[in-house]
Order: structure tokens, then C-alpha cells, then sequence
């Protein structure tokens, strides 16, 4: 598999008033062709800036890349003028946003909305364009496209226009596409059919995708990979199957035993203590520690580093550590961990 | 679970009533709440889950139909003493933490709001006194009185709304999608939270959501709705076992679950209000398949649910 995206050390922070908020505090991870990575955690664990800085989204004023590279095709897109971004943005990488309603111009048509990349990027005739447009809506699933494309936003319902949304983004058949949070304002129906087609356009026009979410449903339904992020770095990567079961870091544990299944009958949700760490003044050792029932001396004083699980799993936790006592997760997780052993013992059979 | 608390009757609510943009957003539900349970409703956005919720505590004047707060219709002309009694006995939350809340008002004055309407508190102190209690009772501190809205995070604005709710010690709670708002990890904390309430305050939820998997959690029984009509009501863990009603098959076939072997498999099955194939003439209600576990559908598809019915 070719690694088409690759972001280095990233270390970005914006600087406000009370100070330098180190939001993203060295992320590594590489985007492989054809393949969706979702990136999981809190409000606030850096999902949405790490996204937007490959697209340079961030506002230019407050925010720096403090280190690190993003290598897109070999190319630093750190080191990227202005004018060569314009020409990657909606080309190369494309983005889908959270909320429809905003991400779209009130005052223009659909057409004219779908039509601006291809006029921009690809230099088609207005005609050629409108054409692709039509085909774009078709593609995205909404009937007569002819008619829709004279419309306005309003005339949409929300599943509408994230379907909407999506046709621009995929209007010059990007590398990569980013959708942060692109269901979390839908219904689970309406939910369902982006996703489908959201996989179904994937093997269409052979994109990666990266899916932001905090909905780990919706990562279990989309993800070839899955990133968890903590306070600005991530602190899991692995494959679907690793981290839903056979996670390692405590976060995880923690996130996947707060969610509720649909046959426990158990009397209380499991409920990560605490708040997420203060990225004006991040704490020493693993910024997880305070929140961490299974914490060592160690984790206030070190931060741990991405210790390997097997060759596509890494969790920076202490816990994985030779020398570390060995400690029982939650049961929920101790469930699926048995299932993974299950698995593993089967498929090594299937193997012989 | 045998004293009925509320009684909804055939309620319907109509916006632009004669135009031509008429809107049936609730259109003929009946069902009943028993004290101390949590009824959960769910739905698609515009199915008229949130006018429901909205019309039964009389934010909207209902177009037909009555409820029924203990006998006592809620609809209908009061005298201001009598509206204030049932204002003090139901409250609402509501879904958007950051709209709900008045930015310019501090937190201590937002929760005893209503204290002061119902002259609940007798001195200054007092007042002050609960606030506190309140907020601890919510799981903040008695430092975030003095503070704005604008000084907490999306979580603790819902246990500022919440403690709000619970200052004028309410019966019932009208919970309208408290937690879609928030981080799955805070979803926990005040999903928890609503449980501990109901618990030790004897508190009956109405809880509107489109989360299938949280509202199975929180709920003893659940409603689903589909275009301003109940399709199917019943026992929680039965209607996640025995779904009946194809819409409520199509919505649960839609929940994606944290786990990718179940996802790889998971078939989405849709649902079109035309697949019935109703012949005219035919009643469609609501029918009891099993006890408690009530189906809107025709005298045929009675029978064949009944056959289907997995004890």
C-alpha cells in the first residue's frame, strides 16, 4: 500500500490572550491509498485542527505551526505557498464539514456551488461543468438533478444538502477527502444512507478518507484504521478490529465502556473522572494520568512513548511496558478482548 | 408503575391551521405516562417528537385532543394561580445547553428563577442555601453561582439547565434531547445523573431523543413516532427484541454499533409509509400484540404480528 499522506511530529498551537494553547502537541500518522482512518476522541483532543491544518483552514492570525511536516505526494504542505494550497484545496484534498446548513452559500444556487470547482480547478466550459454537476447530483443519490441545480440551499432538506455537500467535495475526484463529523447532524436513517454512499463513492473514485467523529458506531461502520486522540496527540492507532477489540491505552478502555450497548442492562454508564487537560499548560508525564484509574508513578513524571502492539498497532501507554505490573481493563473491554483472542486462534486455523 | 401520572388523549397539534402550509406535526397520539417510570420517545427530526413534548407542557396550545395531568387537563382556560401550580409541578430541559440559558443572567438567578416566581424560598439566605444544594446536586460547586453561562462547557451547561429544572421540585421532567449536544463520555455523566435524580426525587422523564442506543438505556418504555403518529409503544427491552412495526425495524437496523463484525453485517432495512398497501376502508391503531406492546396496524397485519411475536 502506497502511503499518500504523512504528517510528521505536528505540533501546532494558537496563541490567545491567557497564553499558548498547545492544541496539537506531536501527532504522527500516515493515510494509505484507498483507505479510511477515523479519528476518535473528545471535543477539544485536537481531531478538528489536525484535519484543518492539512488544509491550512486554520486562522491565520493566532495560529502556528510550531513544528512538524504534512507530506501530501511527497510535497510539505507546511512549507506550501498560499496560491499552491488554493490549487490542492478541493482538488487534491477535499473537505466535508459537520454542519450543512453553514457550509453551504445561502445566496448561490447548487449548481453554481458545485459548478466552482470544476470552473476553478479542472478549467471546464460552463457548459461541460453544469454537465458534471448534473451527473455529480445523480451520483450523490438526488432525483432530477436538472431541476435541483437551480435551487437554492434552503429548498433542502439537512441529509439533502450533506449529500449537497458531498457532491462538491467529490467534484474534482480528490486524493483525499476529509469529513469531519459529516453525520453528527443527522438522523440515524439519514445517517446510514451518507455512510453508504460515502463507502459506495470510495470505491467509485478510489479516495482515501479521512472521517472524523466522536460516534464510535459510526467508526465501527466506516474505519479501515482508527486514531484515538487525547489531548492533542494520539494516543492509539490500529486497525478497526485492534482497537474495538483489543484495545491497549486506558482512554480507549474508558471510551469504549462509556458507551452503552444495546443489551446491557447494567445500572450505571461508565464514566471517564475528570476533564480534559488544560492545553494552555499541559501537565507533565501522560496528559491522560489524572483521569486514569490504572496510572503509575511513572505517568506523572514521563510521557509515555507509542509502544508496538503488532505492526499495525501502537498505544502509548506505560501499561505496555515490560517492567509494568499487569492490570485487569474494564469488563466491557475484557469481553471483546476474549472475542480478538477467539478471532486470532480461528484465523490461524483458517490459515494451516 | 400502576398510578397514571399523565394521560395523553388522541392529542393533536396543527400548525397554520386553513392555509395552505398546513402542518400536522402531531396528529392523533394517545398514550400514558405512570409515575416514576421514564417513557422514552424517538423518532426522526420532524416527526413530532419535540412538539409533543412541547404541546404537553403547554408551550403551544394544543389543536385537539386533551391531556391530562393527574385528571386535571393541562390545555384549556386557568386562572393564573392554577397555571402556576402546574408550571411548578412540570418543567422542561431543553436540548441546545448554549440557547436555553440567558448569557447575561449569572447562574445563582437562572436556577432560582423559578424559585422566586413560586416564593419557594423564604430570605436571601435560603435562596442562596439551595442554589448551592442544587448545584451539587448537579455535580458543580457552589463557586459556579456567581459565574455567566458563557464560563462553562457544553456539560455543565446541561446541569446548570437541569438543576434549573429541579429548583421548583418538579414531579415530572420533559427531557427534549438533553443529551444529542454533548461528547459521548458527557452523554454518560448526565445520562447517569438523570437515573440518580430519578431515584432519589421519585422523578417521572419524559426523555425525547433519536439516540436508539442512550434511550434504550434510560427508558422502561418507548414510543416511536413516524409523521405526527405513534407506530409502536412498548416495553423497552421488548421493543429492541421483538421490533414489529417496520419503521421501528428500519430505525433500528440504522443504530451503528461500536463493534465492526456486527457492522460488516449489518443490513439497513428501509421503510416506505406506502408498503403497507392499506386498502381503503381499513382502520389503522394502535392494537396490543402482546401485553403491553402496542402496533399501529390494519386487522390483518394484527394477526400476522401476533403470529410473528416472539415470547
Amino acid at each position: 500500500m502506497k502511503k499518500l499522506l504523512e504528517v510528521k511530529d505536528l505540533h501546532i498551537s494558537f496563541h490567545t490572550f491567557a497564553g499558548e494553547v498547545q492544541a496539537i502537541r506531536g501527532v504522527d500518522f500516515d493515510l494509505n491509498e484507498g483507505e479510511t482512518l477515523a479519528i476518535v476522541g473528545e471535543s477539544g483532543s485536537g481531531k478538528s485542527v489536525t484535519t484543518k491544518s492539512i488544509m491550512r483552514l486554520l486562522p491565520p492570525g493566532n495560529s502556528e505551526i510550531k513544528a512538524g511536516n504534512i507530506l501530501f505526494n511527497g510535497k510539505d504542505l507546511t512549507k506550501a505557498s498560499e496560491k499552491e494550497m488554493q490549487k490542492v484545496r478541493g482538488q487534491d484534498i477535499s473537505m466535508i464539514f459537520q454542519d450543512p446548513m453553514t457550509s453551504l452559500n445561502p445566496t448561490m444556487t447548487i449548481g453554481k456551488q458545485i459548478m466552482e470547482p470544476l470552473l476553478k480547478h479542472q478549467k471546464l466550459s460552463k457548459q461541460e461543468a453544469k454537465e458534471r454537476a448534473i451527473k455529480l447530483l445523480d451520483l450523490v443519490g438526488i432525483p432530477k438533478p436538472e431541476i435541483r441545480l437551480k435551487q437554492y440551499p434552503h429548498q433542502f432538506s439537512g441529509g439533502m444538502r450533506q449529500r449537497v455537500v458531498i457532491a462538491i467535495a467529490l467534484a474534482c475526484a480528490p486524493k483525499v477527502l476529509i469529513a469531519d463529523e459529516p453525520t453528527t447532524a443527522l438522523d440515524v436513517t439519514i445517517q446510514g444512507q451518507i455512510l453508504d454512499l460515502m463507502k459506495d463513492l470510495q470505491k467509485q473514485i478510489e479516495t482515501s478518507i479521512i472521517f472524523i467523529t466522536h460516534d464510535l458506531g459510526v467508526v465501527a461502520n466506516v474505519a479501515d484504521r482508527v486514531a484515538v486522540m487525547y489531548g492533542g496527540k494520539i494516543v492509539e492507532i490500529g486497525t478497526v478490529d485492534e482497537i474495538f477489540y483489543n484495545p491497549q491505552h486506558p482512554y480507549t478502555w474508558g471510551l469504549i465502556s462509556s458507551m452503552p450497548s444495546l443489551d446491557s442492562t447494567e445500572e450505571e454508564l461508565y464514566v471517564i473522572p475528570g476533564t480534559p487537560p488544560d492545553l494552555l499548560n499541559p501537565p507533565k508525564g501522560d496528559a491522560f494520568a489524572q483521569r486514569n484509574p490504572y496510572a503509575m508513578m511513572i505517568d506523572l513524571e514521563e510521557e509515555p512513548p507509542m509502544f508496538k502492539v503488532s505492526d499495525t498497532h501502537f498505544a502509548a501507554t506505560w501499561l505496555l511496558h515490560p517492567n509494568s505490573p499487569k492490570v485487569e481493563p474494564p469488563t466491557a473491554v475484557k469481553e471483546r478482548m476474549a472475542k480478538f483472542q477467539a478471532k486470532q486462534a480461528n484465523s490461524l486455523k483458517g490459515g494451516e | 408503575m400502576t398510578e397514571k401520572l399523565l394521560e395523553v388523549k388522541n392529542l393533536k397539534q396543527h400548525f397554520n391551521v386553513g392555509k395552505p402550509k398546513e402542518v400536522r406535526a402531531v396528529d392523533g397520539i394517545t398514550f400514558d405516562i405512570y409515575k416514576g417510570e421514564t417513557l422514552g420517545l424517538v423518532g426522526e427530526s420532524g416527526c413530532g417528537k419535540s412538539t409533543t413534548g412541547r404541546t404537553i407542557i403547554r408551550l403551544y396550545d394544543a389543536t385537539d385532543g386533551e391531556v391530562l395531568y393527574k385528571g386535571v387537563n393541562v390545555h384549556g382556560k386557568k386562572s393564573s394561580s392554577e397555571l402556576k401550580e402546574f408550571n411548578q409541578k412540570m418543567q422542561m430541559i431543553f436540548q441546545d445547553p448554549y440557547a436555553s440559558l440567558n448569557p447575561r443572567m449569572k447562574v445563582s438567578d437562572i436556577i432560582a428563577e423559578g424559585m422566586d416566581i413560586h416564593g419557594l424560598a423564604k430570605s436571601q439566605k435560603d435562596r442562596a442555601e439551595k442554589v448551592y444544594s442544587l448545584l451539587e446536586t448537579v455535580g458543580l460547586n457552589r463557586e459556579h453561582a456567581n459565574r455567566y453561562p458563557h464560563e462553562f462547557s457544553g456539560g455543565q451547561r446541561q446541569r446548570i439547565g437541569i438543576a434549573r429544572a429541579l429548583a421548583v421540585n418538579p414531579e415530572f421532567i420533559i427531557a427534549d434531547e438533553p443529551i444529542s449536544a454533548l461528547d459521548v463520555s458527557i452523554q454518560a455523566q448526565v445520562v447517569n445523573l438523570l437515573k440518580k435524580l430519578q431515584k432519589e426525587k421519585q422523578l417521572t422523564y419524559l426523555f425525547i431523543a433519536h439516540d436508539l442506543s442512550m434511550i434504550k438505556y434510560i427508558s422502561d418504555r418507548i414510543g416511536v413516532m413516524y409523521f405526527g403518529k405513534l407506530v409502536e409503544l412498548a416495553p423497552a427491552e421488548d421493543l429492541y427484541r421483538n421490533p414489529m412495526h417496520p419503521y421501528t425495524q428500519s430505525l433500528l437496523s440504522a443504530i451503528p454499533l461500536p463493534d465492526p463484525d456486527y457492522e460488516r453485517s449489518r443490513v439497513r432495512k428501509t421503510y416506505d409509509a406506502s408498503q403497507h398497501k392499506y386498502e381503503q376502508g381499513e382502520e389503522v391503531k394502535m392494537r396490543e400484540v402482546a401485553p403491553g406492546h402496542f402496533v399501529s396496524c390494519s386487522e390483518k397485519e394484527f394477526a400476522e404480528y401476533k403470529a410473528k411475536y416472539i415470547v
